[in-house]
């Protein structure tokens, strides 16, 4: 059963995203991308990463493709038309494409782990509960999850990113500041233009 | 059983995907989809290498962290590049690659 939900959401991952390069109309193309994420979301979590896929939906399937779809709208661009088609282009496309696919394909059949099932490469919840409850006195909640069998995704992504990766953090949020205050300098209408 | 392999395929043929509307698309907006695609095809291999490389009895959550750096970045490049793309329309009257070639020379 598991296996039959992988094909099903890899199925509409790989399907909405071929929608997406195929499609004239850009709200058409940004729809499909917006089921290929949530197909994605779906596969984060038979990897059991819930907060990972939490993010991908609110993140990319909401605030990321509103934008798309408000730019699209915003800017009213029309449909492309069949004359202009670059044949080179699209061959060159297919080429590299399947080139690309199948050298992946290639290297992922030679890695050493790639015969790993999910069950071989099974999660020991109540032994890391103990290990942690053992170490990390201040923390109960994650191990007292842990002891009881569930995962914790959320909090042990808030202890990863906290714990390790602190500064990281910051230096994301100085980022997101530049880009909003860029998005304001390039949006801002030069008035010399305007005139 | 679904084994660590089909999560890399799936991952390979959507960068694949990708690439190719980057390349084979003329619209700056698709082009743009196509890339966040790929951003996502790179989070899928590494959402999959780190729920199947198990430390101490749980996923590898510096993956994951790398992930969610990821998404930021992602959604932050969105954000200017939309920003960009409408500066380009608003002189242009274009979204068309072929409208853009002052530095072709």
């Amino acid at each position: 059963m598991p296996s039959l939900l992988f094909y099903l959401f890899a199925l509409i991952t790989l399907g909405f995203g071929l929608m997406v390069v195929l499609a004239r109309n850009p709200v058409t193309s940004a729809l499909s991308l917006a089921m290929s994420f949530v197909g994605l979301a779906a596969l984060f979590i038979s990897l059991d990463a819930f907060f990972i896929g939490t993010i991908q939906i609110l993140v990319y399937a909401g605030a990321v493709m509103v934008l798309f779809l408000f730019i699209i709208m915003l800017l009213d661009i029309k449909a492309e038309s069949d004359r202009k088609t670059n044949v080179a282009a699209i061959v060159g496309a297919i080429v590299l494409g399947s080139v690309l696919a199948v050298q992946i394909a290639t290297v992922s059949a030679v890695h050493h782990q790639s015969d790993l099932t999910l069950n071989e490469a099974a999660l020991n919840l109540v032994a890391a509960g103990n290990q942690m409850a053992a170490t990390d006195k201040d923390l109960p909640t994650i191990s007292k999850d842990l002891k009881a069998g569930i995962l914790p995704d959320t909090k042990l992504m808030g202890l990863a990113l906290f714990k390790q990766y602190g500064f990281h953090l910051q230096v994301m949020g100085l980022l997101l500041m530049v880009g909003t205050v860029g998005v304001v300098v390039l949006s801002k209408r030069d008035k010399e233009v305007a005139q | 059983m679904i084994t660590l392999s089909h999560y890399l395929i799936v991952s390979g043929i959507l960068f694949a995907l990708g690439l190719a509307g980057v390349v084979a698309r003329r619209n700056i907006i698709i082009i743009y989809m196509c890339l966040e695609m790929m951003l996502s095809a790179a989070n899928l291999t590494l959402v999959a290498f780190s729920r199947f490389h198990v430390l101490a009895g749980l996923p590898d959550y510096s993956a994951q962290a790398l992930v969610f750096f990821t998404i930021t970045v992602a959604a932050a490049e969105v954000a200017v590049g939309l920003a960009i793309i409408v500066a380009l329309y608003r002189s242009k009257q274009s979204v068309e690659v072929e409208s853009v070639t002052k530095l072709q020379g």
